[in-house]
């Protein structure tokens, strides 16, 4: 297959998706590939974080200030994904007592807001602080929602013309006369070839990206490192709460609806496909976060996950269009490729200015003056974001009162309904609906059942739907439990390891996912 | 003698903690002895058992082979690997003990089916096939539907959610290919919503219900030689029921197990709640252990109950067939594995890390699940000098360590072999 397009994005992560979004807001005309499903790297596996700017005041001031405006922008222009839950910064016994004397005026340094808080207040405010913290600061932190930010920017941009096609990877570049001509595409679900052909690319792969490059014959020199995060089965306070020092891991725990996220970690890893959460990193971090927040240590834990941070090592890295530390905009042409460029780095709090630079670089190669509409223009609620907010499904299942409409996911009341509307959707893109993608646009497998008794349920209806044909069904199961098991065996202790028992006698013991064994 | 006052203060011979396939299976051997015997335990977690009879169907050795004949399997597993429970038993007595537990199910009206020396294969609700021992008789012309590939009709019911006949048809007809798909709508129960497996079997308990529901199913016979339905085709005597719709339909029907709650473990629970105590077992189910002594008298004594110690009880020997994580005979934490009643040794990986692989699926099994009691040749946990914890302790099925009954398809030949074993050897003792 041939396809044309003017402005080729790889990678579906919250750069890529706020790419496409505010090109087609500038009248261009672009195409977002991703060789997963949207967010599958750092953009998912993060902590959901609106920063304030204040944890990077003294290791990286530009990037504080960076983080003070593109988070107050997001308040305002995406409050759909963002729960304006404000933070603390908190410092317990034998925190380091100069970082905390200078947090204040190294905060209004960088224009970032900071109140201090008496620590018998703080108690108050949130109760499962520890008693032993000797200093509290306000700052407003919130809680962000990147699945549905990269879905609501996705959305929009598909509206205003872009296309986009997941599970499609990058397989080769076709370079002619210092500019790439056409780039090769593997469609892994259908494992056929695709070639796209365009005026510009923007490598937007993050902890990829210097794979990718690779394949275009230009090097960028990463290193990756890994960070880890587990979340809590039941929300643990109102407000994101930092540990005040330098940054270090274990250090921020942030509500997220009816949950709560704790990291992180930092883990140098080889490659950016070999992250995953260990049991190591948990115990780790666990035993650090106690000294802030005592009760991490018995709080039971639904799902760990990880993500790569892509970090650029300088040397390479001497454009000067590069706009701070925190993000790597690289133009190609100095490596001979007119039309290609590179955008990594950075984080989920300035994605939409980053998606910003790189869209002026695109627009000055292209010669287009559209000036960009994304720091003015609100990002409006799309209807396939709606159904990742916990609590969403059942209200509207309760609502509509209609007994026919059978809940496949009993944990997180999924219904029917919601998975057919969902299935729909992305065969409208062109892709096909399986579990993985289910559980990425809802909350099905996010209950305490962890996928085991919804992964069949959902398994036959889309066989009675004519979803899966053949063996097609038992490989779909398989992937998805051993995808749903990476977060959930690092945190196998107490009563989870009765639940992984019952998984296991369930799908093994019963259902024989172990074994190869044909009629 | 199901109306007995139950007493504050029990004294019996033998008390068994547990009330699942292995607490069971050693009532029903106690019982036959003559062992006056007291027995506790939840039997809620029998609600998810399969009600299938596996002893042997996949390989302990790590290349998991498939099991034709589950002796000959046994005799490979005793040479090459002591330490596993199995070991501890003669092929005679597993073969006594698995024959026991058939005929107390015979017994109580639940007859089960199989070969003497090979494995039945059945089809599982997505589309897989199943090894196991002894199957419900209500399953078994299913078994030999799959081994001659016959004709045959599954059909699923509306509502009925996780078992779709066509999942099992195109999973399943590249090697069967005369396999056909319907759907019936359950005419005496027409409300909108979920179906529910157990009700539905009380449902065809009733005559007029299961001539609707043949009716529902003639008009898609077509050529099939054969029906499959999911398993719901009653409770108190699916065999009976089973029978009926054969006669209503004219061919020969059988189950496939749907996914847990199912009604193959209410089978088993209403089969244990109502007939072990009929054996002259005294039953505490739904009670809980709360404390074990032992006392200087080398008695036991227990305290038994609801949520709070209502019964005492004191034993000569006691048998904790108390299961694993699910059954709470283990509990663990970040720091280790212990057993919850003694806080008896448990043999266990070093590390957490070690506990499980990163593959969910991983053929080669998860570390943790070969946790559990080492015991001595009569049963009796050890310490880690490989003395008896106590001289009148014994502990049998799945809390055991050096198996993975899951991945080796062997959980009730486990559980009822071991409970044979440790009940022989509390007999031999003569107490």
């Amino acid at each position: 297959m041939t396809l044309k397009t003017q402005v080729l994005i790889i990678g579906g992560g919250a750069t890529g998706t706020g790419l496409a979004r505010d090109l087609s807001l500038r009248g261009i005309n672009c195409m977002l590939v991703e060789k997963q499903d949207i967010n599958a790297g750092a953009s998912g596996g993060n902590h959901g974080l609106l920063h304030s700017g204040a944890r990077y005041i003294a290791s990286d001031p530009a990037s504080a200030k960076e983080c003070r405006e593109e988070g107050s922008i997001l308040k305002r222009l995406a409050p759909q994904c963002v729960e304006d839950t404000g933070g603390l910064f908190v410092a317990v016994k034998g925190d380091n007592e100069n970082y905390i004397a200078d947090f204040p005026d190294r905060c209004s340094r960088c224009g970032i807001s900071c109140v201090a808080v008496d620590p018998k207040e703080a108690l108050v405010l949130e109760p499962s602080l520890s008693p032993d913290i000797i200093a509290a600061y306000a700052v407003e932190d919130a809680s962000i929602d990147p699945f549905m930010l990269s879905l609501d920017n996705l959305a929009q941009a598909c509206e205003l013309g872009a296309s986009q096609l997941l599970h499609h990877q990058v397989v080769g570049f076709e370079k002619r006369g210092g500019k790439i001509e056409a780039v090769r595409l593997m469609d892994r679900r259908r494992d056929e070839e695709v070639r796209i052909f365009t005026d510009q690319v923007v490598n937007a792969c993050g902890a990829w990206a210097g794979e990718v490059a690779a394949m275009a014959g230009v090097r960028i020199n990463m290193v990756y490192s890994q960070g880890t995060l587990v979340i809590s089965r039941m929300r643990i306070g109102e407000r994101v709460i930092n540990r005040l020092r330098k940054a270090a891991d274990a250090d921020i725990l942030v509500p997220a609806g009816t949950v709560s996220i704790f990291g992180t970690t930092s883990r140098r890893i080889d490659a950016p496909d070999n992250y995953r959460p260990t049991t190591d990193e948990i115990d780790a971090m666990i035993d650090d976060g106690m000294a802030m927040i005592p009760k991490l240590a018995d709080t039971r834990y639904i799902r760990a996950y990880a993500g790569v941070r892509p970090l650029v090592k300088s040397g390479n890295d001497d454009d000067d269009r590069a706009v701070s530390r925190g993000f790597s905009l690289m133009d190609h042409q100095a490596d001979g490729l007119d039309n290609f460029i590179t955008i990594t780095g950075g984080k989920l709090t300035t994605y939409r200015l980053m998606a910003e630079k790189t869209a002026d670089l695109v627009c000055r190669r292209m010669g287009i003056t559209q000036a960009c509409r994304t720091a003015h223009e609100h990002l409006p609620a799309s209807h396939a974001a709606q159904y990742t907010e916990p609590g969403f499904t059942p209200k509207l299942w309760f609502k509509k009162n209609d007994p026919s409409d059978l809940l496949l996911c009993e944990c997180e009341m999924v219904s029917t309904a919601v998975f057919n509307e969902i299935a729909e959707s992305l065969c409208e893109n062109g892709h096909r609906p399986g579990l993985l993608e289910m559980g990425q646009r809802s909350r099905v497998g996010k209950g305490p059942c962890q996928g085991s008794f919804c992964s069949l349920r959902m398994t036959a209806h889309m066989y009675n739907k004519g979803m899966l044909k053949n063996g097609e069904g038992i490989a779909e199961l398989k992937d998805f439990l051993n995808e749903r098991w990476r977060g959930i065996q690092p945190l196998l202790w107490g009563s989870a390891v009765s639940q992984a028992e019952l998984q296991e006698a369930l799908h093994c013991g019963l259902l024989n996912l172990d074994v190869e064994e044909s009629a | 003698m199901g109306l007995q006052v139950k007493k504050n203060n029990i004294s019996c011979d033998l008390m068994i903690i547990g009330a699942g396939m292995a607490g069971v299976a050693a009532a029903i051997f106690a019982a036959r002895n003559g062992i006056d015997t007291v027995q506790a335990g939840l039997t809620g977690e029998t609600l998810y058992a399969s009600g299938l009879f596996d002893l042997y169907g996949v390989s302990h050795s790590p290349t998991r082979e498939l099991i034709d004949d589950p002796w000959q399997g046994l005799r490979q597993l005793k040479k090459k690997n002591p330490e596993h429970p199995f070991s501890l038993l003669s092929i005679d007595q597993i073969r006594t003990a698995m024959d026991g537990l058939t005929k107390f199910m015979e017994d109580v009206g639940q007859p089960y089916k199989g070969y003497p020396d090979k494995n039945a294969r059945l089809i599982t609700s997505v589309g897989t096939i199943k090894r196991t021992y002894r199957v419900p008789e209500t399953l078994w012309e299913g078994v030999k539907a799959l081994e001659k590939k016959e004709p045959c009709l599954i059909v699923d019911i509306q509502g009925l959610r996780g078992f779709s006949a066509i999942q099992m048809v195109e999973s399943l007809s590249h090697s069967w290919p005369c396999l056909a798909a319907a759907t019936i709508n359950l005419s005496w129960d027409n409300r909108l919503g979920p179906k529910y497996a157990e009700h539905i079997a009380r449902g065809l308990e009733s005559e007029s219900a299961r001539m609707e529901m043949a009716d529902a199913i003639r008009p898609h016979l077509g050529d099939a030689k054969t029906l499959g339905l999911p398993a719901v085709l009653g409770i108190q005597d699916p065999l009976g029921v089973c029978r009926d719709m054969e006669k209503k339909l004219g061919l020969p029907v059988f189950e496939i197990p749907t996914m847990p709650p199912a009604v193959a473990g209410v089978r088993l629970k209403e089969a244990f709640d109502i007939h072990l105590p009929r054996l002259g077992i005294q039953t505490f189910f739904h009670h809980t252990v709360h404390t074990v002594r032992h006392q200087k008298d080398e008695r036991f004594f227990l305290e038994v109950g609801r949520t709070a110690p209502e019964i005492t009880v004191s034993a000569d020997v006691v048998l904790l067939a108390t299961g694993r994580f699910l059954g709470k005979g283990l509990i663990s934490d970040r720091k280790g594995i212990r057993e919850a009643l003694l806080d008896l040794p448990v043999s266990q990986p070093d590390h957490r890390r070690y506990w499980h692989r990163e593959s969910f699926l991983d053929p080669k099994g998860h570390a943790i699940n070969l946790a559990g009691l080492e015991v001595d040749d009569s049963f009796r946990p050890i310490t880690a000098r490989g003395l008896p914890a106590c001289p009148n302790l014994y502990a049998a099925g799945s809390i055991l360590a050096y198996q993975d009954w899951i991945r080796t398809k062997s959980g009730t030949g486990l559980a009822v072999a071991t409970a044979y074993g440790a009940i022989e050897a509390i007999k031999r003792t003569g107490k």
